[in-house]
């Protein structure tokens, strides 16, 4: 008993001396007063600088807190209970959070860095008029591979159907997104990627399980480390996490299919719960200034929106089609469709069929 | 006297199950009836019975078994030597310390460790036996699963050995009996508490592993776990989602009641 | 019976190296002047000095510990009061059913748990953050002390407490003479359990986390993205052998001070 006793004492006056620390801590980097700015972004998102800059410029802390997902998002949102003023979810979920009222409308006249972006990126279908939501990164899928793999095979890779030959067994790794694997399949049949049609929907299931004995694996964001292991030659990724590795490696190259592909947009967003709508605004207009999101875009990789910045980075960056496609090649991609809930879950449930089919 | 004891220990244990038992459970079935669209609707069991689910289930319950055997094979042995040295509980100790260390972070070690050109791959070559595609695979899968239950198998065993009175063993090799004979017919039955325990601790989670399925096994392996995942997090569809959790907690207390009713009523 | 010790000894240290192999591995490219965990190009010790540059990084590792210890002590005394209340249950089915809802944490997946302790926080208006997450730690970890404790309960012969009591000993007697020192061990190994599922725990963190709170599971989670860098290798490797330490100490600690028995020894 007394043994007990004492190791409950102990453990007690541990966590509230640790408690005293982190409190000191917290106090100490002004996370406990007034001014603070919270963000919800994916992992790894922003240049860690830039919120120090923000800091300083405007005196408001930023609490940056990530997600991975945008539905593990989008649910931390619905259910409240904490205040983000700052959101980056994709285009499909701005929609949807557009339909369940969960966004307050951006004051334009607060963001005068606006201007920055790039026309194409503004007005479009998921947003019109950008009413709740400016641009932050955008990008594509495709494919990136190991060139020196593919030369010893004698192969070129420059459609989506080139990953079906058979000669490419267990090289193959996919990552695990409905829309984008079911976009493959439909892409690679001629169809549209937001394909509304069951029969369509069934045959590039079909298709895609024909694939499998090409498939090592069907990963997440791992697919990054998996690939700069060399532990398969082929990938299908987003067009930033290709950027990222042809950066680490140099006999990677990134494709985007001829038959067509998916374009994205991430955009920021005040959820109705923001606290600090102001700072949030200031926020935005801080991503936006020209050095700022060319100082962010070296640091992330993806593709920026912002025509100002892209004349201050590297031709090397902003010059290369793989990542600012022009616009012959744009016009053969499409932005995912709000499917609604009915469509969209047969969507999963095939994708969900697919991966259970083995070899 | 007795009743008045029983119901002092019953308050702060019933306040949680009410709260984080009760409630959640009520909102997993209250879920469980309403499709992607919001709509009342039985039509999430009709879909668990299609062959999708139905071949699901089978398999999460084979790669459960699976990795439960394996883990208890390892366990056990472990356990008993473990008894036998001389700082046992310090040696326990260290066998649960691997366990606080980050689950993700040693999963990418074990893609270190397992992939292509990776440190196990090395040690192959070296024996002779040549690289082979580890990662991915279902070894890989029970490897690290059972790598993760491993301690919380050995603890339940290692308690019930411990207690084990010595001079039963004695007893029974004074009476002639083989090592084997006095390990199956003594030392096992008597320890059967533990494993039974350690068994329900490691098939149960077992059952609903999600992250492991993805990193190590590259979704070669879908179980329940994955597919609630999935609806939670993934596709948004709570209903099926939850139906599939009504499923699994069904077979908990089946498998409870299965190997709980020989002894005493409980484990 | 010599050859039996050679074997297994050599059984019990493939057993550590296979535990300790991932941690050692980790611990390793820790020093790589690569910035990767699979090509080790030379020795350094940048990741420590970022390491300790990094408040934040601090902030949570500290908080980690304390969710982990407060969750682990609080969810221990319930669990016990729950061992203790499900042992007194007179009716096999009122002690079969508490059992069965214990369990159902267990089996129940963590995106389960997290989601409906995220609907059940906000529903109650509880302010995600620190509260939220201790809360829920402590509930997912009750079942699995109830789980250690309940055997060793099971196994006390109820004539111990009936002697005591008729000794003229006070309920409240027994209870701190007699049944706890009889649990320690099943108790110390509750806390264990309980200490390492909150260690481990991502899913059920995330859901109900929020206001600038995270954990060391969720931030790794959350770096997962990009790759984890090897400073994170770094803070495992420093808490791994500030662990280790603490455990030996102690071990020998108590030792010393309680003469020939160990921690969790009987009695």
């Amino acid at each position: 008993m007394k043994q007990l006793v004492r190791a409950f004492v102990a453990v007690l006056a541990i966590s509230f001396i640790l408690l005293y620390i982190v409190n000191r801590l917290n106090s100490a980097q002004g996370l406990t007063e007034g001014n603070v700015l919270t963000v919800f972004n994916w992992g790894d998102y922003i240049d860690a600088e830039l919120i120090d800059k923000f800091g300083e410029e405007t005196g408001i802390k930023v609490i940056y807190e990530t997600f991975d997902s945008n539905e593990a998002m989008l649910t931390k949102i619905q259910q409240g209970g904490t205040t983000y003023d700052i959101a980056v979810p994709s285009e499909y979920t701005i929609e949807k959070m557009k339909e369940e009222d969960l966004l307050l409308p951006v004051d334009h006249s607060k963001i005068p860095n606006l201007k920055n972006i790039d026309e194409r990126f503004m007005d479009l279908s998921f947003d019109p008029g950008n009413e709740y939501s400016i641009p932050y990164f955008w990008g594509t899928v495709g494919i990136v591979y190991n060139t020196d793999m593919l030369e010893e095979k004698g192969m070129t890779l420059t459609s989506w159907n080139d990953l079906w030959d058979p000669r490419l067994k267990n090289e193959i790794l996919l990552i695990d997104g409905a829309r984008e694997i079911m976009g493959m399949g439909l892409n690679s049949l001629h169809y549209s990627l937001n394909d509304k049609n069951d029969d369509h929907l069934m045959e590039a299931k079909e298709k895609l399980d024909s694939l499998t004995p090409n498939i090592k694996a069907i990963v997440g964001d791992e697919i990054r480390l998996l690939m700069e292991n060399d532990e398969a030659s082929i990938g299908l990724v987003w067009s930033g996490v290709a950027a990222e590795l042809m950066w680490e490696k140099d006999n990677l190259e990134y494709v985007v299919p001829e038959e067509g592909s998916n374009l994205w947009f991430d955009n920021m967003v005040i959820p109705k719960t923001a606290k600090n709508i102001d700072g949030a605004h200031q926020f935005m207009n801080f991503i936006l200034d020209a050095e700022n999101a060319a100082q962010n875009t070296e640091y992330v990789g993806y593709s920026t929106p912002n025509k100002a910045a892209v004349a201050l980075l590297d031709e090397e960056i902003v010059g290369d089609e793989r990542f600012y496609p022009d616009e012959e090649m744009t016009a053969r991609l499409e932005v995912y469709e709000n499917l609604g809930p009915r469509l969209l879950s047969r969507y999963n449930d095939l994708f969900l069929e697919f991966k259970m089919h083995r070899k | 006297m007795k009743n008045r004891s029983r119901n002092f220990y019953l308050i702060p244990y019933v306040i949680w199950i009410a709260l984080f038992v009760i409630a959640p459970l009520f909102l997993v079935l209250y879920y469980s009836f309403f499709n992607i669209e919001g709509e009342f609707t039985l039509s999430n069991y009709q879909k668990f019975f299609t062959p999708v689910y139905l071949k699901m289930t089978f398999s999460s319950f084979w790669y459960a078994f699976l990795i439960t055997l394996f883990t208890l094979l390892i366990a056990y042995p472990t356990a008993y030597l473990l008894t036998k040295t001389k700082h046992k509980q310090l040696w326990l100790l260290l066998i649960i310390v691997p366990s606080w260390i980050n689950l993700l972070l040693k999963a990418y070690a074990f893609l270190g460790i397992f992939g292509t050109y990776g440190a196990a791959n090395s040690i192959l070559e070296v024996i002779g036996i040549g690289s082979q595609q580890i990662l991915f695979t279902d070894f890989s899968f029970i490897f690290v699963s059972v790598y993760i239950f491993l301690p919380f198998m050995i603890l339940p065993i290692f308690n019930a050995l411990d207690e084990l009175n010595p001079s039963l063993l004695y007893a029974s090799s004074d009476l002639g009996a083989s090592q084997w004979t006095t390990f199956t017919r003594v030392i096992f039955p008597l320890t059967l508490d533990g494993v039974k325990a350690g068994c329900q601790i490691v098939f149960i989670p077992a059952l609903s592993l999600f992250m492991l399925t993805r990193l190590i096994a590259g979704n070669r392996v879908i179980t329940l776990g994955t597919a609630i995942e999935q609806h939670f997090l993934v596709t948004q569809d709570w209903g099926m989602g939850s139906t599939i959790a009504v499923f699994l907690i069904l077979a908990m207390v089946l498998i409870m009641i299965f190997t709980g009713t020989r002894k005493k009523g409980v484990l | 019976m010599k050859k039996n010790s050679i074997l297994s000894k050599v059984y019990l240290v493939l057993i550590f190296f296979i535990l300790y192999g991932p941690i050692f591995y980790l611990i390793f490219y820790s020093f790589n002047s690569g910035g990767t965990m699979y090509q080790f190009e030379g020795f350094t010790l940048n990741w420590y000095r970022e390491l300790f540059q990094d408040t934040r990084l601090l902030t949570i590792v500290l908080n980690t510990v304390i969710i982990a210890l407060l969750s682990a002590t609080v969810s221990t005394i319930l669990g016990v009061a729950g061992a203790l209340a499900i042992l007194y249950a007179r009716k096999r089915r009122v002690k079969n059913t508490l059992l069965s809802l214990n369990n159902v944490l267990i089996v129940s997946p963590d995106v389960i748990i997290g989601a409906s302790f995220l609907i059940l926080f906000t529903m109650i208006g509880i302010k995600l953050g620190f509260i939220s997450v201790l809360l829920a730690h402590i509930a997912f970890s009750v079942p699995i002390v109830v789980l250690m404790v309940l055997p060793k309960l099971e196994e006390m012969s109820e004539s111990m407490i009936y002697a005591a009591l008729d000794l003229g000993a006070s309920r409240f007697d027994v209870l701190t003479k007699v049944i706890l020192p009889y649990i320690t061990p099943g108790i110390f190994a509750g806390f264990f359990m309980a200490l390492t599922y909150s260690l481990d725990d991502f899913a059920v963190t995330f859901f109900v986390t929020g206001n600038g709170f995270t954990t060391l599971s969720v931030e790794i989670y959350s770096l997962a993205r990009r790759g984890v860098s090897l400073n994170i290798n770094a803070l495992s490797a420093l808490l791994f052998v500030f662990t280790m330490l603490l455990v030996v100490g102690y071990y020998f600690i108590t030792k010393k001070s309680e003469k020939p028995r160990g921690m969790g020894v009987r009695q």
